[in-house]
């Protein structure tokens, strides 16, 4: 495979994370789902800097972000497949 | 493990060191700058001044002293000059120290005077200093090395790549029984029951979520702001990417691999007492404040992974630092010692790169300079646990 777009930390998550610089609106990513070792492509609907998450799923208003087969947040407002997802959509359950 | 031996200074006390320093200790602020001066007079030697000392009581105290006492104790330091305000507490740093069986003296400004206090420990140190540079290192054994590890400047990458490449070493000394530590308590929430679950025994998983629930009610809780004031996650983590404190959390978990127990938890700057293997301590989640209390603990070299580029070094155990943000590997360069980037690229396995580090880890303990030393950084700063009387 090629060098990913984006990271899949395991597959259940429902995020993965740019890995490459200056991802553009429509573009065309493949992504590496790391536990499982597949492969999985997404159009990216946003500009997401290196290091951002992407949905790789629909997600909603009030579901859990699942990042390294965890719970780490809620979204607060709706975040459709190939969406940015950070502090604009989604926030920590805890603080 | 031969391949995995180092050239270190044996000292007194049968510890490992892998530099080799005679420093200058201010008991107190105001000492500083006595120390700057004995520092200054005398080459070879270093000040470590800091920001407290005077009016502590009580438990905050106790952390002050331990974390004094602890870095003359550290095998890194070959020997010691103790200056403070008043003669009575630089003596019980003084005979903290001495325990190790390590050269160290003490000398009191009160009655004295920054002049005479300077004259008096300046020849103190040069004479410490001569005899500290006949030390010859010698052929020392994975099971004889101390390695912590903190990370900062954290972003997604962290979690990605640099952090489990510290995890993956981890587990490989484990094996080959080197003593090693993590800590960051309030950087843990969100993962804490998944790290209670890394405790070799129910019991130090207990003592490890009480200690987590402690640092909740005492020091979060009555504080807290709305995202404790883009403090957890930081501006800097923000910006790489990381939303929430639980995103935060089991990145930063990845440092303890994927097999070691933790067999015990340590008080800010304890030193382990239990023999080899993992250790959590209760720290900040603040760099120099972590990274200081482990070096007081008797730690001897750090691995530090950064996302976002955190340029964090300590005056007395060297900072090693890893990136896996290709960005930050560009960019600021200077900073980092191991390049981990491959990873996200899959040019690099993550036991390619726990070898990696492993390899620029032996090569500092033979005494190769971090970028952190050769670009002078030595944050040495103090954990206060409430304030002075």
């Amino acid at each position: 495979m090629a060098t990913p777009h984006f990271l899949v930390h395991d597959h259940v998550d429902n995020v993965g994370v740019i890995v490459v610089e200056d991802v553009e609106a429509g573009q065309d990513l493949t992504g590496w789902v790391m536990d499982k070792d597949e492969t999985i492509t997404i159009k990216a609907l946003d500009p997401i800097p290196l290091g951002h998450k992407i949905a790789v799923v629909d997600l909603k208003s009030g579901d859990t972000v699942m990042k390294y087969g965890h719970d780490v947040g809620k979204l607060v407002t709706d975040a459709g497949k190939g969406h940015h997802v950070h502090t604009h959509n989604a926030k920590t359950k805890r603080w | 493990m031969n391949d995995w031996n180092f050239m270190g200074y044996r000292r007194e006390n049968g510890r490992i060191g892998i530099r080799n320093h005679v420093i200058i200790l201010p008991l107190d602020d105001l000492s500083n700058a006595a120390c700057e001066a004995v520092a200054n007079n005398i080459k070879g030697t270093m000040a470590i001044p800091h920001a407290y000392g005077r009016l502590q009581f009580g438990e905050d105290l106790e952390v002050h002293f331990r974390t004094l006492i602890g870095t003359g104790c550290n095998a890194n330091v070959a020997a010691c000059v103790v200056i403070g305000i008043e003669p009575q507490w630089t003596q019980r740093v003084v005979d903290g120290i001495a325990e190790t069986g390590k050269p160290v003296e003490g000398f009191a400004i009160e009655g004295n005077g920054d002049i005479n206090t300077i004259a008096s420990a300046s020849r103190k140190a040069m004479e410490f200093v001569q005899w500290a540079t006949e030390k010859q290192r010698e052929e020392c054994t994975l099971n004889e090395l101390w390695v912590s590890t903190k990370c900062g400047e954290s972003d997604t990458t962290s979690g990605l790549g640099a952090n489990p490449t510290v995890g993956n070493l981890i587990d490989k000394f484990d094996d080959a029984g080197a003593t090693t530590c993590f800590g960051e308590t309030s950087e843990l929430t969100g993962a804490e029951k998944v790290c209670a679950t890394r405790a070799a025994t129910p019991e130090v998983g207990q003592k490890f979520l009480d200690t987590w629930q402690a640092y909740m009610d005492e020091v979060i809780e009555p504080n807290k702001t709305s995202d404790l004031s883009d403090s957890q996650p930081t501006k800097g983590n923000i910006a790489g990417g990381l939303t929430t404190i639980e995103e935060k959390a089991f990145g930063n978990l990845q440092k303890i691999g994927k097999v070691a127990k933790f067999i015990d938890v340590l008080q800010p700057a304890e030193m382990p007492a239990k023999g080899p293997g993992l250790y959590f301590m209760d720290t900040s989640s603040a760099a120099a404040e972590c990274v200081t209390l482990q070096a007081a603990a008797g730690f001897v070299v750090h691995l530090f992974p950064t996302g976002q580029g955190n340029v964090i070094g300590n005056p007395i155990e060297p900072v090693i630092k890893l990136s896996a943000n290709p960005m930050t590997a560009r960019t600021m360069s200077e900073h980092i010692d191991v390049d981990v980037s491959g990873i996200l690229r899959r040019e690099m396995t993550m036991d390619e790169a726990g070898d990696k580090l492993i390899e620029c880890t032996l090569r500092t303990c033979n005494g190769r300079l971090t970028a952190a030393e050769a670009l002078g950084h030595r944050e040495y700063v103090m954990t206060k646990l409430y304030r002075s009387a």
